[in-house]
């Protein structure tokens, strides 16, 4: 079957590529356009390492067809950072040592990013239920809720 | 007894800045296994079977060989033969004509998903199709993956001809016992014989994942005049190499080993499984292949933790002293001999001073996935099965479960099983201060409970090396050879930073690969921090010493009289001259002109290592109509020696604990009567998340370790160790009700619950 032509704002960017129908968002992220901050724990949906942000919303990229993203506007964990400033998110993940391997780390900076886009105020249970779509096998989540926390209270101007 | 000694100051040691790999992380720029995309690159798949225990008649690979984009496909018959013979010391001891077969089956299959063939091809989805054109003439077998069953006398046999080793006389019949183990302290039946009180009772727990998020991935990529190459997401790419170069019949030096980043490993990523084919395939093809497993080739062909069943029988006086201990062990060590059940042994009573007592364990063979380390593999199931004892005791005794603990805490120079001595002393103190801990005189609600344990992990040294050398600016770089799974690029940087009395930030702390950097043994046994962190101290002070030599030879003075301090050579007294210090950056600046760059490399087999102890208590409540059961509250207690940046330090325990919690209360491996592993994904096999824990406080207790430059002990696994039997007997205490079989998930805990209502 022929590749479908799609055409996507990526991290902010209008972009075009080939996805053959099958091909997930996911792989043609990382196989295609070699985007590979966006990763691959289970392919099933379950392990949210592979989150993104289409149109505002989370989207395990492993559950949606690339062909899908027509017309859509799509955050990879490389357009959460801006103009070479990072993201509250990601600067308290560093400086409250939220992450140990790392590699479920783009999911969840892409997941609390939006959490506190919608509720710049969260307490500490909607954070944890807001990231169970994320699995974290290192730290506990001890101290990514609390990288999470401290980055709303800046957000919110209180730090 | 038992005092800590005071703590010496450190300027950056002990601080907690940003690790030197976090902006790569948490921008996602950071290149894992499947990250890399050489030109050219082919996939790679690998062909499993189908059957849980099977003979290969015949394979026939020569329609998947013609099929179009395939570029080569290898089986078995591929690899050369190893020879059967068991390498290394007795409880970590290997066998390549094993793991042979379980990197690629020859004769039979021995499990569901057991690797036999692999292609690859110009894209996945080609290499897919070729799978389905390899035919396998199969002659399947009974199989048994129980342990229990295993052990059976009329069981069948996973190895036709296997007999349990270490018996005396050889036994006459095989079996799936694959060996036997014993060791004894002291006259266990006279012990028992002073008892005023017994208890006895038997423990299991079924198999769990170390369920690191990144699957395993590879690339490799032959080269016939020595120049191969493999990237590799593992624990340590110097082994990964070596085996890679055992297994395809190449030698080490020919294959240099890039190390990507790593996804978690937590043990499992110190086995070889996809790279000797990549290697092999890549060879055949002539291209660069990339091999990723699938999370459910994850779970049907990694390796499990073991499912164990345990006996302990511990007797004591009246007033909580244990007079003797006796314990009898089972592991499922899956397909091939190697479960950590020596480990069982040793750490089952480590942490107490028990006169007496006996350990007699049994590695047991089945249809199932090779048992690979699973942090501290081997001990969190012994532990669960004494401290459960233990925690019987306290109540019988009706003696608070720290108490209880403290009256038997070891002491340095006590015996342990095994011709061990205790090295340290400080677990009492530890106690004493958890069971001084506010949170522990918390008053409990309706169907809440507390349970109290702790955990012993004899921890590790072992090869490791470190490069150190002087930039152009007077900055350092840091070369190891240890992967960084959990921040120990900054630990390497903060004691770099210390020994040259230069601020961290003036440090760059890498990983290496095989040719840029010493021999360096695994990320593994809680020994990168202590191991690699003395040669990197050790490296470094041997480039002070030729920088202290190069400010001799510029101010014309012995090399005695000068010092190094806070970044600077310095003379020793004002008798020596009145000289300017020369700092790092000085003398950086004058290195070619006064003689040549600074830089150097050490090479050690690391002893003087100490134990890790932890100490732990939780809290939970049961839900009586649904037999859920939710962590409330955790504080779990380690004694680190001295934490280099204690935010990692911190981060070891809470994710330590999390995943005795999820091996508590959730997580098992479920067979199946056709020998199929039935939850192999994470929608099935369930490990806690953010919504499952609360938060985690860490004790992080800091008692030197003499043997480390800093006082490092190893800290990444203890605390996982106590984490099961902390939780079973915070059940047990809110329940009423003993679950003595992990993982105590709902289903189990109502029936329990439902059969003690039946019973009143």
């Amino acid at each position: 079957m022929a590749k479908i032509h799609v055409t996507t704002t990526l991290n902010g960017v209008e972009t075009e590529f080939l996805a053959r129908p099958e091909q997930t968002l996911l792989a043609v992220l990382r196989d295609e356009l070699h985007l590979t901050g966006t990763k691959e724990g289970c392919g099933s949906g379950d392990c949210g390492a592979c989150s993104v942000e289409v149109d505002g919303r989370v989207t395990c990229s492993c559950l949606m067809l690339a062909a899908e993203a027509e017309g859509r506007s799509i955050t990879t964990i490389e357009g959460v950072a801006q103009g070479g400033e990072l993201h509250p998110v990601q600067r308290h993940f560093l400086e409250e040592a939220a992450l140990q391997c790392g590699f479920c780390t783009p999911g969840f900076i892409v997941a609390a990013k939006n959490l506190l886009e919608r509720n710049s105020n969260p307490t500490e249970e909607q954070i944890r239920f807001w990231l169970a779509g994320n699995l974290c096998r290192c730290t506990g989540y001890d101290k990514i809720v609390r990288a999470v926390q401290a980055a709303a209270a800046e957000m919110r101007g209180e730090s | 007894m038992n005092e800590i000694p005071p703590k010496p100051a450190f300027r950056y040691v002990g601080t907690r800045p940003v690790r030197p790999d976090g902006l790569a992380k948490v921008t996602g720029a950071a290149r894992y296994g499947s990250d890399y995309h050489p030109t050219g690159v082919a996939w790679g798949k690998v062909l499993r079977s189908p059957h849980a225990h099977a003979r290969i008649r015949s394979i026939d690979t020569s329609k998947a060989e013609a099929h179009p984009g395939v570029f080569a496909v290898v089986t078995g018959a591929d690899f050369p033969e190893q020879p059967f013979r068991f390498d290394g010391p007795e409880r970590l001891e290997r066998n390549p004509y094993y793991d042979l077969r379980n990197v690629m089956a020859r004769e039979k299959v021995y499990y569901h998903g057991h690797a036999l063939a692999a292609v690859a091809a110009r894209d996945e989805a080609t290499a897919k199709e070729a799978l389905a054109l390899i035919a396998v003439d199969y002659e399947v077998l009974p199989h048994v993956t129980g342990l229990d069953e295993a052990m059976a006398e009329d069981a069948p046999l996973v190895h036709e001809d296997m007999v349990t080793r270490n018996v005396t006389p050889k036994p006459a019949r095989p079996s799936n016992i694959a060996r036997r183990w014993e060791s004894t302290v002291g006259d266990v039946e006279k012990g028992f014989a002073e008892a005023d009180v017994i208890v006895e009772e038997t423990f299991r727990n079924d198999a769990v994942h170390q369920g690191y998020i990144e699957p395993h991935a590879c690339v490799a990529e032959y080269a016939q005049d020595g120049t191969s190459h493999l990237w590799v997401s593992s624990q340590g790419h110097f082994q990964m190499r070596d085996l890679t170069a055992l297994f395809t019949g190449m030698r080490p030096g020919d294959i240099r080993a890039t190390p990507a980043e790593i996804g978690g490993g937590f043990g499992g990523k110190t086995k070889v499984y996809l790279e000797p084919v990549a290697m092999l395939l890549s060879k055949k093809a002539g291209r660069p292949v990339r091999m990723v497993m699938t999370r459910e080739e994850v779970f049907r062909a990694t390796g499990p933790g073991s499912d164990t069943r345990i006996r302990v029988k511990i007797g004591a006086k009246k007033d909580g002293t244990v007079v003797a201990a006796e314990a009898e062990l089972a592991y499922n060590s899956g397909a091939f001999p190697g479960s950590p059940f020596i480990n069982g042994c040793l750490c089952v009573f480590a942490q107490y001073r028990f006169p007496n007592q006996r350990t007699v364990a049994f590695d047991v063979v089945s249809n199932r996935a090779m048992t690979a380390a699973y942090r501290a593999p081997g001990a969190p199931q012994s532990n669960f099965a004494a401290e459960g004892v233990l925690d019987i005791l306290a109540k019988r005794l009706e003696i608070d479960p720290f108490e209880l603990r403290i009256r038997n805490a070891i002491r340095a120079g006590d015996a342990q099983v095994g011709d061990r001595k205790m090295t340290h002393d400080g677990f009492g103190a530890m106690l004493e201060r958890m069971k001084a801990h506010p949170a522990y005189a918390r008053p409990l609600g309706l169907n809440q409970g507390r349970g109290v344990s702790c955990g012993y992990w004899h921890n590790a040294g072992g090869d490791s090396s470190a490069t150190i050398f002087v930039n152009t600016d007077g900055t350092i770089s840091v070369a190891t050879g240890s992967p960084d799974i959990g921040g120990s690029r900054a630990s390497m940087a903060l004691m770099a930073a210390e020994t040259f009395g230069i601020p961290y930030e003036r440090v760059h702390s890498e990983i290496h690969d095989t040719a840029s950097v010493g021999y360096t043994f695994v990320t593994g046994g809680s020994r990168v921090t202590f191991a690699t962190g003395k040669a990197v101290v050790t490296a470094c002070q041997a480039v002070i010493g030729q920088l202290k030599a190069r400010a001799a030879k510029i101010w014309g003075v012995e090399v005695e009289a000068v010092d190094w301090a806070d970044g600077a050579a310095r003379p020793s007294s004002t008798n020596v001259g009145r000289f300017e210090a020369l700092t790092l950056e000085d003398l950086a600046n004058k290195a070619s002109a006064t003689g040549g760059h600074f830089g150097a490399s050490h090479s050690e087999n690391m002893t003087g290592h100490a134990p890790g102890v932890s100490a732990m208590f939780c809290d939970v409540e049961v839900d009586p109509e649904t037999g859920a059961v939710k962590v409330l509250n955790v504080v779990a207690a380690q004694d680190a020696g001295q934490a280099i940046h204690p935010s990692y330090v911190e981060g070891q325990i809470q994710g330590a604990v999390a995943q005795g919690v999820g091996w508590a209360l959730n997580e098992g491996y479920v067979y199946g009567a056709d020998g199929v592993l039935q939850n192999a994904g994470w929608l099935d096999y369930r490990m806690p998340v953010a919504s499952d824990l609360p938060m985690i406080e860490p004790v992080v207790v800091e008692q030197p370790n003499p043997g480390h430059p800093y006082g490092v002990k190893g800290v990444a696994e203890a605390g996982m160790v106590a984490a099961l039997a902390c939780v079973a007997n915070a059940v047990a205490d809110a329940a009423g009700r003993r679950m003595t079989h992990l993982p105590i998930n709902p289903p189990r805990l109502l029936k329990a619950l439902e059969d003690r209502e039946a019973e009143l």
